[in-house]
């Protein structure tokens, strides 16, 4: 090849091609904004001071938000909830569908483990309630005081796993991510969940 | 009908009549007649077979000149010293960006391993939050990719610009304030990162204000290819510069596009993420690398390559289906299933550049394989190339869906990650500094043993990384699939296989340093002075050319 110019406007063209192809095409498909199911709420401002806190901390490198289809993997056995479709992402700036399972699917951590109490206290020291658990522990997100106020949330800790002195109360924003967590139930029906088992049943009804 | 199918069907009518029209066009145009000769553009007159390793003492050259062939060469002297100019003319630039790419390696390499130590040792280093492991993982992942790989990349690509098109480099203090601004990006960026500004996205974690640095830096050092561009002085533009000019032309693309803020949300997001984030891989790295080992390996071996029409080839095809295989990263997710299927598709057809690519560099370096007994840096650019064959066709298998259902979501995949950007591109980077370096300083290596004690730590240590971290992710998604085990099971059995891969991840990061310090003892000119390779320079500078 002698021309600069033809491998320039020929890369710039096949990769235009592409991405028409692989990222406009979809969004003009699914267009999720418009098609919001009824039963999903918007986070809660606190929700989404905690989503923040979730992408501070990094948890989608280890924490997948999008269960599979029964066909594919056993995710909802393991109670992580029906195959998610594109709709229930409609509010999610960024995306955090994730991809590493480290830990656990995440999308319905809120229905699966609906208790304040057992978020705080894992995510002051996971191994104080999975004891083989390798998830960090985010103890700087807690202070530990000797007077507990009032609008204090204590953080009810096995005895082993207390600090020597003193009472560990949660930060805002421990609070905040325990809420986004609680947030994240994706659990309502949807009819946009492809039936694979149904279209094969109609196939052998066709004469 | 489902109007993605229709345009689907319409699309690839209009492609196939298109492509059927290039084809006549180019036949008719001669396109693929580009004879075997124009391989031969970046050998000098009559220096075909002539072996050269800078990184080399002049004995040990001579012994591995000894192995080749016996014969006399007359290398046209004119040409030689042109030569020289060409690598002072692309000096301060090229230092410039190499330099602060080592400096990125070794952070990238501490972050690296701190990553890797927190995945069996939960409770290291816990109590930080800057040093929580959802940060250092974004911080080496962006760390190595674009301190060190990409920086380490524009190095050798300015260094290999004027030799390509044999005119001396045009405006290269643009290149060295591209360095600047781009080494500010990188500092500011890894900051955010482990401060806690995360963009969330993956490969796009650098806050999208700080990404205009990296935009300038790379606009700046992309000015000299341009520039030298117009002024060269050769017809024929040899294969490592096409991959040149479309890594210029792709990576602006891409980047901007990718930080482009609140263009997407929730899925339409995901699936541009994976577009950007595979296509930084195939259309940044994966150019970037191939240019140089269809340099290098052709000059250390002093033979061109196999076959220059191949070439021709791989390059459009690898531009054609690695721009669309990054959905394969969604493959089970809730997007639309013909999206996943296209991207497998494409990922299976990147057999065609991928043995294209292949076949030249292996049969290239075939029939010279002893030569890689005497030279460390051929030996780092011929496995680098191996390891691109491998990673490339391991990568085609993992698209497909019965293999993808096992490895995705484990650490298969992070395995199979850096068995193309170490295995492949760093490997060919730290050949082609090896090479680089002496003939920008006219200065040898000080220590011939640290080139070989740093090839076989990252060597061993990359193995000890790859091969247990593929069986252990591929055992956790085996269990992963298996309903009748637990969760916490598939987290349990992948321990050991995280320890031996912090064992290599060691090694590597001592080989890196290793050969960092190395690096700046050639930079600062100490270390003792020796006969060599370099000794070309010198020999022609006291007039004693041959």
């Amino acid at each position: 090849m002698t021309r600069v110019l033809g491998i320039a406007a020929g890369s710039a063209l096949i990769l235009l091609f592409a991405t028409l192809l692989i990222v406009v095409m979809p969004a003009v498909q699914l267009q999720s904004s418009r098609n919001v199911p009824e039963a999903l709420e918007p986070y809660s401002p606190a929700a989404e001071r905690g989503r923040e806190v979730y992408i501070s901390m990094g948890c989608q490198y280890c924490h997948s938000q999008q269960p599979r289809d029964p066909g594919l993997a056993p995710d909802g056995q393991r109670g992580w909830g029906r195959p998610s479709v594109p709709p229930d992402y409609a509010y999610d700036q960024p995306h955090l569908l994730g991809t590493m399972r480290t830990g656990p699917d995440l999308l319905n951590i809120g229905a699966r483990q609906p208790s304040v109490d057992w978020h705080l206290t894992h995510l002051y020291n996971p191994r104080a309630l999975i004891p083989d658990s390798t998830m960090p522990a985010f103890r700087f997100l807690f202070e530990t005081t000797d007077v507990v106020l009032n609008q204090d949330r204590e953080v009810n800790l096995p005895p082993d796993f207390r600090p020597e002195a003193g009472h560990v109360i949660a930060t805002q924003d421990a609070m905040d991510l325990v809420q986004y967590l609680l947030e994240l139930d994706r659990t309502y029906e949807t009819e946009a969940i492809p039936q694979a088992s149904a279209e094969g049943a109609d196939a052998e009804k066709a004469p | 009908m489902n109007p993605a199918l229709a345009f689907l069907l319409a699309m690839t009518f209009l492609i196939s009549i298109g492509g059927l029209f290039l084809l006549i066009w180019a036949l008719a145009n001669d396109q693929f007649a580009t004879a075997q000769s124009a391989a031969r553009t970046i050998f000098a007159e009559g220096e075909e077979g002539v072996v050269e390793d800078p990184a080399l003492s002049s004995d040990a050259r001579q012994a591995m000149q000894a192995q080749r062939d016996a014969g006399q060469h007359q290398p046209d002297t004119d040409e030689l010293e042109f030569r020289i100019e060409a690598d002072r003319s692309s000096r301060v630039p090229v230092l410039a960006w190499t330099a602060s790419s080592v400096l990125w390696l070794l952070l990238g390499s501490l972050f690296g391993l701190l990553a890797s130590l927190k995945l069996h040792l939960p409770e290291l280093l816990a109590n930080e939050a800057v040093l929580t492991f959802g940060r250092v993982r974004p911080a080496h992942l962006n760390v190595v990719a674009y301190g060190w790989a990409s920086m380490a990349g524009v190095g050798v690509g300015l260094w290999l610009i004027p030799r390509l098109f044999k005119e001396a480099l045009v405006g290269g203090v643009y290149a060295t304030a591209g360095a600047v601004f781009w080494n500010l990006g990188m500092v500011a960026g890894t900051v955010a990162i482990l401060a806690g500004h995360s963009d969330g996205l993956e490969w796009l974690e650098f806050p999208w204000q700080i990404d205009i640095l990296l935009v300038l830096g790379g606009a700046l050092a992309a000015v000299p290819l341009l520039l030298t561009l117009l002024k060269r002085r050769v017809h024929h533009l040899y294969v490592s510069s096409w991959y040149l000019v479309a890594a210029l032309v792709w990576f602006p693309m891409l980047f901007i596009t990718g930080n482009i803020p609140g263009l997407f949300s929730g899925v339409e997001q995901a699936a541009m993420n994976w577009w950007f984030a595979h296509n930084v891989l195939g259309l940044w790295m994966t150019p970037l690398g191939l240019a140089a080992a269809y340099y290098f390996i052709p000059k250390i071996v002093g033979a061109p390559v196999y076959s220059y029409s191949l070439s021709l080839l791989g390059f459009w095809a690898l531009a054609l289906f690695y721009s669309q295989v990054g959905m394969h990263h969604l493959i089970g997710g809730p997007v639309p299933t013909w999206l996943v299927t296209l991207s497998i598709v494409q990922s299976v057809m990147m057999f065609i550049p991928v043995l294209a690519v292949a076949i030249n560099h292996h049969m290239t370096v075939a029939g010279h394989f002893r030569l890689l007994l005497y030279s460390p840096t051929l030996r780092f650019v011929t496995l680098g190339a191996m390891m691109y064959t491998f990673a490339s066709v391991q990568g085609s298998l993992e698209a497909l869906r019965s293999v993808n259902v096992v490895t995705h979501f484990t650490h298969y995949t992070v395995a199979h990650a850096h068995m193309g950007v170490y295995g492949f591109l760093s490997f060919i980077l730290f050949g082609s500094i090896y090479f680089v370096m002496p003939r920008l300083m006219g200065w040898e290596w000080p220590y011939a043993w640290a080139i070989s004690a740093h090839f076989w730590l990252v060597f061993i240590g990359f193995g000890i990384y790859f091969w247990p971290l593929s069986v252990g992710g591929w055992l956790q998604g085996l269990a992963m699939l298996d309903p009748a085990r637990s969760f916490m099971e598939s987290v349990t059995l992948t321990l050991p296989y995280l320890e031996a891969r912090s064992v290599g991840g060691t090694l590597m990061t001592l080989g890196h340093l290793i050969f960092a310090t190395h690096f700046f003892i050639a930079l600062l000119r100490q270390g003792p002075e020796r006969q060599g390779p370099s000794l070309l320079w010198r020999r022609l500078q006291s007039g004693e050319a041959t």
